[in-house]
């Protein structure tokens, strides 16, 4: 058993991050503790189909009728950091609906809730890696970190692999949205490179005619040391 | 090698899409035991909006593998005052690193709004002789020790706090 890589320095956020209000009295002040991968860490959680019979991978289908909005397809691959496909793992994503509103009882932003989209969707990725799902593109939302703040339109993003080391939430953006220079959540990442990948692409080649604008984000999993965990 | 891609926060909406797979309750064979705590901030306040998650070994010390009946894995939310409950069956030992062996544990992952990326800790069982040799608790400065081992209360329970902040800030581990 080999145990995974370290995140290289820039490439995550900081704890402390004054931009984003709410880091100030959530984040640890002590160092944190490096410990060795034994065991513990080198194992992980495993979902199956079953877990999900009370949701799908289609986010546009789990009301009564036709949600508002401009319908989207969002596809990727989820890989390790030496390219092989994480097979068989959750991905567990939630956003909010078209008009920028989330179907939850503390957000009382002055948009209209649609009925139509609960906003949460969930799947398996392939053999491949590949993971897909059908939703609608969610509305940009004030929130009230600083006077005029926004969050750029964006997907949450759940995630476990084959370990507890390499479990990630994250967030997928979209490309060119005027909001992204301004968000301080976007911009927590020290390294522009790491920040700009978490922004999807336009993809011709998953569009559907006359049905779903076709957008692929791509998740990269922390990948093992070359060499063994010493047990 | 490819850069691995960069964490977010979770924000304050993650139950809409993570509700679906809560398990409070981590039924198999063995002792079992309730484990109940709160997350409190820098000001000692209640974090009501805090997601965490557990992944430990069966009573024999094994981990869960797919198929395996008993799952391993713990998931709950903190309600207004800040508090969790989790009910499992107590861990075995298991194999750490150069022959070593770790003293009954859980993994644990929080989540919140404010974190950026997830921290992770662990908690151990008071009363363990087995925690005095535990190779990662021995890697926790003696002072702090005490924030990784839940107390045991009257009602036979658990409890364990988690600590953002403060003289007594819960140790939050590197992996």
């Amino acid at each position: 058993m080999n145990a995974y890589r370290r995140y290289q320095t820039g490439s995550q956020p900081s704890h402390n991050h004054p931009p984003y209000v709410s880091t100030k009295e959530r984040h640890p002040t002590q160092p944190l503790i490096v410990i060795p991968h034994t065991l513990s860490e080198t194992t992980g959680p495993q979902f199956t189909l079953d877990d999900l019979r009370n949701s799908s991978a289609d986010l546009t289908k789990h009301g009564a009728g036709e949600p508002l909005g401009e319908r989207i397809v969002v596809s990727g691959r989820v890989i390790d950091q030496d390219g092989h496909p994480v097979r068989r793992t959750l991905v567990e994503v939630w956003q909010a609906n078209a008009a920028g509103r989330y179907l939850h009882k503390i957000d009382q932003h002055n948009a209209p809730i649609d009925p139509n989209f609960p906003g949460s969707g969930h799947m398996l990725t392939d053999d491949d890696g590949r993971y897909r799902f059908v939703t609608i593109k969610p509305g940009a939302y004030p929130w009230r970190n600083h006077h005029n703040a926004w969050r750029p339109q964006h997907i949450h993003f759940s995630l476990f692999g084959p370990a507890f080391a390499t479990r990630i939430v994250t967030q997928m953006y979209f490309p060119g949205d005027p909001l992204l220079p301004f968000d301080p959540i976007y911009n927590c990442t020290a390294d522009e490179e790491a920040r700009k990948r978490l922004i999807s692409s336009f993809d011709w080649e998953t569009t559907i005619p006359d049905e779903a604008l076709g957008y692929r984000f791509e998740i990269i999993l922390r990948g093992r040391n070359a060499t063994p965990v010493e047990e | 090698m490819l850069p691995a891609t960069t964490s977010q926060t979770v924000g304050p909406y993650f139950d809409i899409g993570l509700n679906l797979l809560l398990i409070s309750d981590l039924a198999g064979p063995g002792e079992r035991f309730t484990l109940e705590g709160r997350v409190l901030d820098a000001n000692r306040q209640p974090i009501p909006d805090a997601l965490i998650e557990t992944w430990q070994a069966d009573a024999t010390g094994n981990f869960p593998r797919e198929g395996d009946t008993f799952r391993g894995f713990g998931r709950v939310a903190t309600d207004p005052n800040g508090t969790f409950r989790l009910t499992s069956i107590k861990p075995g030992p298991v194999a750490g690193p150069h022959g070593t062996m770790q003293a009954p544990h859980l993994e644990v992952s929080i989540f919140m709004r404010g974190l950026l990326i997830r921290l992770t800790t662990r908690v151990y069982f008071p009363d363990e002789p087995a925690n005095a040799t535990d190779p990662i608790l021995n890697l926790v400065p003696v002072a702090r020790r005490g924030t990784v081992i839940a107390n045991k209360t009257e009602s036979g329970a658990f409890h364990w706090d988690v600590l953002m902040q403060g003289d007594d800030e819960t140790v939050f581990f590197d992996i």
